[in-house]
């Protein structure tokens, strides 16, 4: 597939990590901040090819993981009611809420849909009047423009029975929240290309200078986050600490100005609780007033949940690159992809997800602690 | 969760006043809304994200990073994978 199979070339990739051997003379953090990123360098051994002063730690950048488990609970609710259609992306549904997951909730009799855009609601809520067509609108800036629009398409058509559960969240304050961290170990980010694709990079050019820490936009192709890797381990040898963009084939410093104007019509930052690290201020959007008819949170009032997370889990402390999943004493035995106690093994782009799918748990590796 | 998959526009069409292209992925086809993508033309590949165009594939750019890398292949391969150099800059 063009676009695909050369960024998956094994020669250069081994080329891109003899030359970050050849750049690195000390011990540098880097986190890569998408869950998607995560998942490709655990998949393809991207973290084994690097020389041991390069170490990736892995980021908070997967929404599934990050939503948090009241939301979840709330979802299922929603979901039982007999007159409600629920849609999701296919990855929520094995998400455990506090009992079950929306998978079992379809066993018990709801109708638990999965969709592949969310444009598919407006169909499903069209040929269905008289029933209530609820989507759980999750995701990062990449998925709001997709989001927004079946929202305001809605309107447009003029469709009255359909609504957004929206648990949406936004980069930036996440990876300030990590460098404001006293705990702080990241030295540099490989940033998020595709919520670049639609924000572009200007919102994140404060932040190198501020923190000293670079930040370069990767894409998602081994052949991408080595060379990602390449320029930010060449800032940080070299005392540079700028915005750097690796995924010129997708990425402009402006972004999509359109998918972004859909996203300001229907959308308002506002403050967010994330799974594993808490409420982070303005780190999320909620839908606008004039939208309010579409929120499902004010037409299936609910009132407060509250659900406890399982102590052991540290997936908190995973999230911010503090610790590692070997790190957790529950990794792999009480918590599995099966039975997960936390945000990052709830979905397979979670870290301890991913570490567990691809035979991590069955071999002993150095802690993140460890190799500093 | 954020992935987006590269594809060919192989037709465009209108639906529900919305601009819709159906995508080739390496033989398999399906439908996006390209509403987001200025101007799309057939041939042109975009990054599609849960049935949305989020930005179109700049074929100039790709060329020139690949070309990039590609010669940094050639240059090692003169050198000699093993041979240690100077700290690059």
């Amino acid at each position: 597939m063009k676009y695909v199979d050369e960024y998956r070339d094994q020669k250069m990739a081994e080329k891109l990590a003899a030359e970050i051997r050849r750049a690195v003379t000390r011990p540098w953090a880097i986190m890569e901040v998408c869950g998607g990123q995560t998942h490709s360098i655990v998949k393809y051994g991207i973290d084994y090819l690097l020389p041991k002063e390069v170490e990736l730690v892995h980021g908070p950048g997967c929404p599934v993981c990050v939503t948090p488990l009241e939301m979840i609970d709330r979802a299922h609710a929603i979901a039982r009611r007999p007159e409600v259609i629920f849609c999701s992306f296919g990855d929520m549904l094995r998400v455990p809420g506090s009992t079950g997951d929306l998978f079992q909730v379809k066993a018990g009799g709801a109708d638990v849909r999965i969709v592949y855009s969310p444009l598919d609601c407006l169909k499903i809520a069209s040929s269905n009047p008289a029933r209530k067509v609820v989507f759980f609108a999750i995701g990062f800036e990449t998925t709001a423009p997709a989001n927004a629009m079946a929202v305001w398409q809605a309107r447009q058509q003029g469709i009255r029975n359909f609504s957004v559960l929206v648990s949406h969240v936004l980069v930036p304050p996440a990876m300030t929240g990590i460098l404001e961290s006293p705990d702080n170990r990241v030295q540099a980010f490989l940033g998020p290309g595709h919520v670049c694709a639609v924000m572009g990079y200007r919102e994140y050019e404060p932040i190198p200078p501020r923190y000293g820490t670079p930040i370069v936009i990767t894409g998602f192709e081994p052949i991408d986050l080595l060379e990602g890797t390449l320029m930010a381990v060449r800032q940080l040898e070299q005392g540079r600490a700028e915005v750097e963009n690796q995924y010129v084939r997708a990425v402009d410093a402006d972004g999509n100005t359109d998918a972004q104007k859909m996203i300001d019509r229907v959308f308002e930052v506002c403050d967010r609780a994330w799974r594993g690290i808490g409420i982070i201020p303005r780190s999320g959007y909620r839908l606008k007033d004039e939208f309010r008819d579409y929120d499902a949170e004010q037409i299936f009032q609910l009132g407060p949940i509250h659900a406890p997370e399982p102590a052991i889990c540290i997936s908190g402390q995973v999230l911010t690159g503090l610790k590692k999943p070997h790190d957790c004493p529950a990794f792999g035995k009480e918590c599995t992809p099966q039975n997960p106690l936390g945000a990052t093994m709830v979905s397979a782009e979670g870290a301890c997800a991913a570490y567990y799918n691809y035979g991590r748990h069955l071999v002993a590796l150095p802690s993140a602690m460890g190799k500093v | 969760m954020c992935l987006a998959i590269p594809g060919k526009i192989v037709a465009l069409e209108e639906r529900s006043c919305m601009r819709m292209g159906r995508i080739d992925y390496g033989g398999i086809t399906r439908e996006a809304c390209l509403e987001y993508i200025p101007d799309p033309q057939i041939g042109d590949y975009v990054m599609v994200h849960v049935g949305f165009a989020i930005s179109k594939v700049d074929a100039e750019e790709a060329a020139r990073t690949y070309q990039y890398l590609a010669e940094m292949d050639q240059l090692d391969e003169i050198a000699g994978p093993e041979q240690p150099r100077d700290k690059t800059t």
